[in-house]
């Protein structure tokens, strides 16, 4: 597929302006999605990066025509869900969280269902080579590995030879290797030039796959460009973690008097410890020992690592992306209309 | 080309998750068959049963006795002649003191309890709603009168008629055929479709540019797949091993059975269409079966119901569909006598598809 060839629409695969969507919940409206603008182009892998109920499948569901907006624009493809339904779904393929296929129909069975409701799309047998499943062709479904199932999600949403792809947690629960496997799939598709969308609550899975990752929060986007540039953002590279013997927990006026070190950009206090973003860890430790030192306070721990998304997500917000998922479980249950959610083993 | 259509794949997706799953296959052809062996078995036509009935321990209780005995060594040396009663039972005495004929009486033991009184009289004590004991008390009273002198005037002969079509069997097996259009309509499209629901499946498929007219034309094909084996199973049990007559057109009872499962098709779509959780529509089915069930004449005949329940079991569609079978097989009825069942199944149809179409919930 020739990612910039389309008839007259301009560069962008996607666009959307000021998406909203509310749910009546028990204590008055939840905004699922508060007000999102996107502009995804052809051919690039786009991440949705944000903690569990923050409005990431609400509002790929939306691109995906799966569920309407309660205000706001969205293009797919230069058409509207509204008017051109049949047209975008020709030319889209999609994954969705947890979706449980016939147990009782192969592999190929499945594929070849799929692949009669599109008007041109590919072979059967070539799209389940493409997620190196050829071996599994003619295993029941419920024969298959999550890993696996996993990568047969991904043929389905091939088989019509879309050209976008929406991707919504397909490493979620998956085993590491299992989770590479996948990896090498999407990047692959990535290396053909195929537009993809991409939710994931795993900063390293943005970070590896994706050309541009906007990262959301309670239904809007804090953050977005590339995983480059969002960490570029926070001035520094590194990270110097640490922590001090005798204290019961950190006091949090602590972790300011380490604000006046050389090279130090932010401090914050992390469980037991603290955590330092600096730009030269070379200068920065150097004068923490001495601080320490001076003080008297003997150290325990001291560990480096360079800044990740999670550390952009933290920045932002003062939450992990992965704290969340007890709180926004719970956000998530005031909406009516949700349904529990659960993991796939 | 066919393999390539999406009705067709539909199609073939339904049929193979019937197949290989063989539970399944058994519940939906083996079952019925079992429960239509096994009822008939225990309700078939036999010689009448000897009548159970407690005598009492008091004066003029041996006279009875030997008068009820004496009946029964008559029907022994008929039998044993070669020229056996088939109207008149043997009657099966329990002699008791008082107290305790009294108390089987009551827990059901026993339908008639004779109490003489002196050697002249005696009293029935009987259940006169339960018709065990009415016929009890009736052969009882015609042996012991007869014994104490009683003449009938007037000669009379018993011809007896024993016409296929009015056993218990004959009536069961429309209304098993009845049972299985309905459970294949709720539990086959309705429950289905719940399932997929839950697993995500029809949102994967809306997804898709599958046409949704598709997917429900192909849950229907299979639907009408399975119902032929269905009533052919049956209508060949009751043939062969029951003797049950058909006496009308095979070609409408089998437009009839279709008719039938596209109602309850819809019926099953109905309570399906916005439906989450098997709880949820396991609940919802049960509601709908249950009445049916019960009312519409499957086991026994819906006559028994008050009259001012009948118009609300004529309306159901099971009582329309098991009616209109027994009268095409049992008494050779034809498209006009049918007729109006077939509307109201028609309707049951129309009308709920209509409506399920418009509130089904795809996402």
């Amino acid at each position: 597929m020739d990612p910039g060839g389309d008839l007259g629409m301009g560069d962008w695969a996607i666009r959307v302006k000021d998406l909203r969507k509310q749910y009546p919940g028990r204590n008055g409206p939840v905004h699922a999605v508060n007000g999102i603008d996107l502009e995804i182009k052809h051919g690039e892998c786009f991440g949705l990066l944000g903690p569990n109920g923050a409005g990431k499948t609400t509002t790929v569901e939306i691109l995906e025509g799966l569920n309407r907006p309660t205000s706001g624009e969205v293009e797919v493809l230069g058409l509207e869900w509204r008017t051109d339904q049949v047209a975008i779904r020709e030319r889209i393929g999609v994954t969705l969280q947890e979706t449980r296929f016939p147990d009782k129909e192969t592999v190929h069975e499945i594929v070849s269902l799929f692949r009669s409701f599109y008007k041109c799309g590919m072979i059967p047998e070539d799209v389940i080579a493409r997620v190196a499943l050829e071996s599994k062709a003619n295993a029941f479904i419920e024969q298959l590995s999550g890993g696996q199932q996993q990568r047969l999600a991904v043929a389905i949403a091939l088989v019509g030879d879309p050209e976008i792809l929406f991707l919504d947690e397909p490493t979620t629960g998956l085993d590491p290797q299992s989770r590479r496997q996948l990896w090498d799939v999407i990047r692959d598709l990535r290396d053909r030039g195929r537009t993809i969308v991409l939710t994931t609550h795993y900063m390293d899975e943005a970070e590896r796959l994706c050309d541009r990752v906007a990262i959301i929060d309670h239904g809007t986007i804090i953050a977005q460009g590339s995983p480059a540039e969002l960490i570029a953002r926070l001035g520094g590279d590194h990270i110097v973690e640490f922590a001090l013997d005798g204290a019961g927990t950190a006091e949090a006026w602590l972790a300011s008097s380490f604000l006046g070190l050389d090279s130090v950009l932010a401090a914050r206090v992390e469980n037991d410890g603290y955590s330092l973003t600096v730009a030269e860890p070379h200068r920065a430790i150097p004068a923490l020992l001495d601080m320490l030192e001076s003080q008297h306070q003997p150290l325990i721990r001291l560990t480096t690592r360079h800044v990740s998304l999670e550390d952009v997500f933290v920045s932002l917000t003062g939450r992990h992306l992965r704290d969340d998922e007890t709180s926004d479980a719970a956000l998530a249950g005031q909406a009516a209309g949700r349904k529990k959610r659960w993991r796939r083993a | 080309m066919l393999r390539s259509s999406p009705l067709f794949q539909l199609y073939l997706v339904r049929l193979r998750d019937f197949y290989r799953q063989p539970a399944r296959v058994f519940w939906v052809y083996g079952f019925p068959t079992l429960l239509a062996i096994a009822l008939g078995f225990a309700f078939r036509n036999r010689p009448p049963a000897p009548v159970p009935i407690d005598l009492i321990e008091a004066a003029g209780a041996s006279t009875i006795k030997a008068h009820l005995d004496e009946h029964n060594a008559a029907l022994d040396r008929a039998k044993r002649a070669g020229t056996p009663s088939r109207s008149v039972p043997a009657i099966e005495i329990h002699e008791a003191p008082a107290a305790e004929a009294k108390k089987r009486l009551n827990t059901g033991k026993t339908p008639l309890v004779i109490e003489p009184l002196g050697s002249e009289s005696w009293t029935y004590r009987f259940d006169p709603t339960r018709p065990e004991a009415s016929a009890a008390r009736q052969t009882v009273d015609d042996i012991l009168q007869r014994a104490a002198g009683r003449t009938d005037p007037r000669h009379t002969t018993d011809v007896y008629v024993s016409e296929p079509g009015s056993r218990y069997i004959d009536f069961l097996i429309p209304g098993l055929i009845g049972l299985n259009a309905m459970g294949g309509g709720l539990w086959g499209i309705g429950f289905l479709l719940v399932n997929f629901r839950i697993a995500k499946l029809l949102k994967r498929f809306v997804a898709t540019p599958m046409p949704r007219r598709d997917f429900l034309l192909a849950l229907l094909g299979a639907r009408l797949t399975f119902v032929l084996p269905d009533l052919a199973v049956l209508l060949l049990l009751g043939t062969l091993m029951f003797g049950m007559p058909v006496r009308g057109s095979i070609a409408l009872v089998i437009g009839i059975d279709v008719l039938g499962a596209l109602a309850f098709a819809g019926i099953g779509l109905l309570v399906a269409c916005r439906a989450t959780t098997t709880e949820a529509v396991s609940g919802l089915m049960n509601l709908v079966m249950l009445p049916m069930w019960l009312f519409s004449g499957v086991f026994f005949s819906s006559d028994r119901f008050p009259a001012a329940a009948q118009p609300w079991i004529q309306a159901l569609p099971l009582t329309q569909l098991v009616g209109a079978l027994r009268r095409v097989l049992l008494e050779g009825a034809g498209l006009f006598d049918v007729t109006p069942s077939l509307l109201i199944l028609a309707a049951w149809a129309v009308a709920t598809f209509a409506l399920a179409l418009r509130f089904f919930r795809w996402t």
